[in-house]
């Protein structure tokens, strides 16, 4: 058995099962968010959310998946039809690979790679793609407004972001995610990082394009910007791709600043508990930060948008990644590799 | 076994749509098998072991600068048709540079030798102990310092030019600054007034320019 596994053959096939395990609960987890923003929202703003289908509205996800898949697909007359039907599955797509790589215990990753992060930055540069072919390929001015805006906030905030990451590896001395985590196993970089973590969250946030920066989307002004075209399937993959970017970001975050699978306390009884469950906690706190900012927050201005990214994120990362080094260099903490 | 399979495959793909990138009607097109040539190029580069060439080539390449192209491309909206109306004419002026650049690259290619010390380097086995990323930062902020710091000095120097050709003092009007605005009090702005029946309240002299 053992033998098997080990050639050619066996590793493809023991990779497809790892997959496997990985993306059946993400997809699930990705339906139960939608579920769960609609619940915390509604607690937020004094209402039930969903409560009609199933106990507690639990079966509400399948529900909006079957409506969805009945759905007529409807392809613009004047589209660039191939591109149109493969912008979604690029976002998707996108969204679902980049998880090859995340740890979510002491090496339980598809791809435990040496470049994890850079993997991450990559996929996730990518990701504009999508939103710029759905918003060209629909030949619509509100899709194609959406995705102007979209691309130009999303390079914006790569940029900030990048930084950020920098000055963790620079904490790290390695590339590796494992790594990222077990350097946190005396204190989390979430404390002495304390203003990158918040950038990072914050671009995030805009990475994603979810409130307050969702002005790719922009109901009020764009109708519904880069996916005002689609419908049924298609659409439900956009729908799924922002949900999964969500959750990609929190796990991110987690693993970047928040200590991974670590437990907050490295002794007895929190020690205990499996390192998966530690993860989960961490995610699910940032995926309701991410709702709670939904819910509380009004869109950004465009111009005001730019501004915080250029102006203000840009500098306060780049300053902190030269202080962070010199603090590094200065009392000789520079992790040696 | 696998591995080879897979760099066929990737090789073909990436050479069909660099193919494309020329001959496709459609500049999105274009772009968009640019892109495809770029991953397909990242693929080949973690097949030969350069993990951190393959994601810096798509984090720069396809992350940065191909979204630039297709930002500029989808808004020129270019004829193309038009474009193409000369072809004919020009056809053999085209043809006569491609066969001198075919012609230096043939004299390039058979003068072409593998000096001694190259194959000596082929020979010496790659360090295993370090990662790529490791050997790369150790030799550029080394070896190559004064190199590496030239290249970003030049870029910087591009960028400050990109930005003093585009920068425009346009006047705008009314000029948004954050801190002014959050340093505004009720005092400043609002006045209550208590109105008299069929007299109403007197119109205040305008507020002088608090923003």
């Amino acid at each position: 058995m053992m033998a098997f596994f080990n050639s050619d053959l066996g590793i493809v096939i023991l990779t497809l099962l790892k997959s496997l395990a990985l993306i059946v609960p993400l997809l699930i987890g990705v339906a139960y968010l939608t579920y769960a923003e609609r619940k915390v929202m509604g607690a937020i703003q004094l209402r039930k959310g969903p409560n009609v289908v199933g106990p507690f509205g639990l079966a509400q996800p399948f529900a909006d998946a079957l409506k969805m898949m009945f759905k007529e697909t409807i392809i613009p007359a004047g589209s660039d039809r191939v591109l149109f039907i493969m912008a979604p599955m690029i976002t998707f797509g996108l969204a679902v690979i980049a998880w090859a790589v995340i740890p979510v215990n002491d090496g339980w990753a598809i791809a435990n790679i040496n470049v994890g992060i850079l993997y991450l930055l990559a996929i996730s540069s990518l990701g504009v793609y999508g939103i710029i072919i759905a918003g060209w390929a629909s030949n619509s001015k509100y899709a194609f407004l959406g995705a102007l805006r979209s691309a130009a906030q999303m390079v914006s905030y790569e940029v900030s972001m990048g930084f950020v990451i920098v000055t963790v590896l620079i904490c790290v001395g390695s590339l590796n995610l494992n790594d990222i985590v077990m350097a946190q196993q005396h204190i989390w970089f979430a404390i002495p990082l304390f203003p990158m973590f918040v950038i990072f969250f914050i671009s995030g946030l805009a990475e994603t394009n979810r409130a307050p920066f969702d002005l790719a989307e922009g109901d009020t002004e764009i109708v519904a910007g880069f996916f005002v075209e689609y419908s049924a399937m298609s659409f439900a993959l956009f729908f799924l791709g922002e949900y999964a970017n969500m959750i990609l970001i929190s796990a991110t975050t987690t693993v970047l600043f928040l200590g991974g699978w670590l437990s907050p306390l490295p002794f007895a009884p929190f020690t205990w508990v499996p390192g998966v469950f530690w993860f989960l906690i961490k995610l699910f706190a940032c995926l309701f930060v991410f709702i709670w900012v939904r819910a509380t927050l009004p869109r950004y201005r465009y111009d005001q948008l730019m501004t915080l990214g250029w102006k203000v994120f840009l500098p306060i990362s780049l300053g902190y990644l030269v202080l962070v080094a010199g603090v590094l260099e200065v009392f000789g903490w520079l992790p040696n590799v | 076994m696998i591995a080879n399979i897979l760099f066929y495959i990737v090789s073909a793909i990436l050479l069909t749509s660099a193919v494309m990138v020329v001959s496709s009607r459609n500049p999105v097109h274009s772009v968009l098998f640019l892109i495809l040539a770029f991953i397909n190029a990242a693929v080949l580069f973690l097949m030969a072991g350069a993990e951190f060439l393959a994601m810096v080539l798509v984090i720069v390449y396809v992350g940065a600068v191909a979204v630039l192209f297709m930002f500029v491309v989808m808004m020129l909206d270019v004829d193309f048709v038009a474009l193409r109306e000369g072809v004919q004419r020009y056809a053999p002026i085209g043809a006569a540079v491609g066969l001198v650049l075919f012609a230096e690259l043939a004299f390039v290619a058979v003068s072409w030798t593998i000096s001694p010390s190259a194959t000596m380097l082929r020979l010496s086995p790659t360090p295993t102990d370090v990662t790529n990323t490791v050997a790369l930062g150790s030799l550029l902020y080394t070896k190559y310092i004064f190199l590496f710091q030239m290249a970003g000095a030049v870029l910087l120097v591009s960028m400050i030019g990109a930005i003093v050709l585009t920068l425009r003092d346009r006047n705008r009007g009314k000029r948004q600054d954050v801190n002014v605005q959050h340093a505004r009090m009720p005092v400043d702005t609002m006045r209550m007034v208590n109105a008299k029946l069929g007299q109403g309240a007197e119109i205040p002299a305008p507020i002088e320019e608090v923003l």
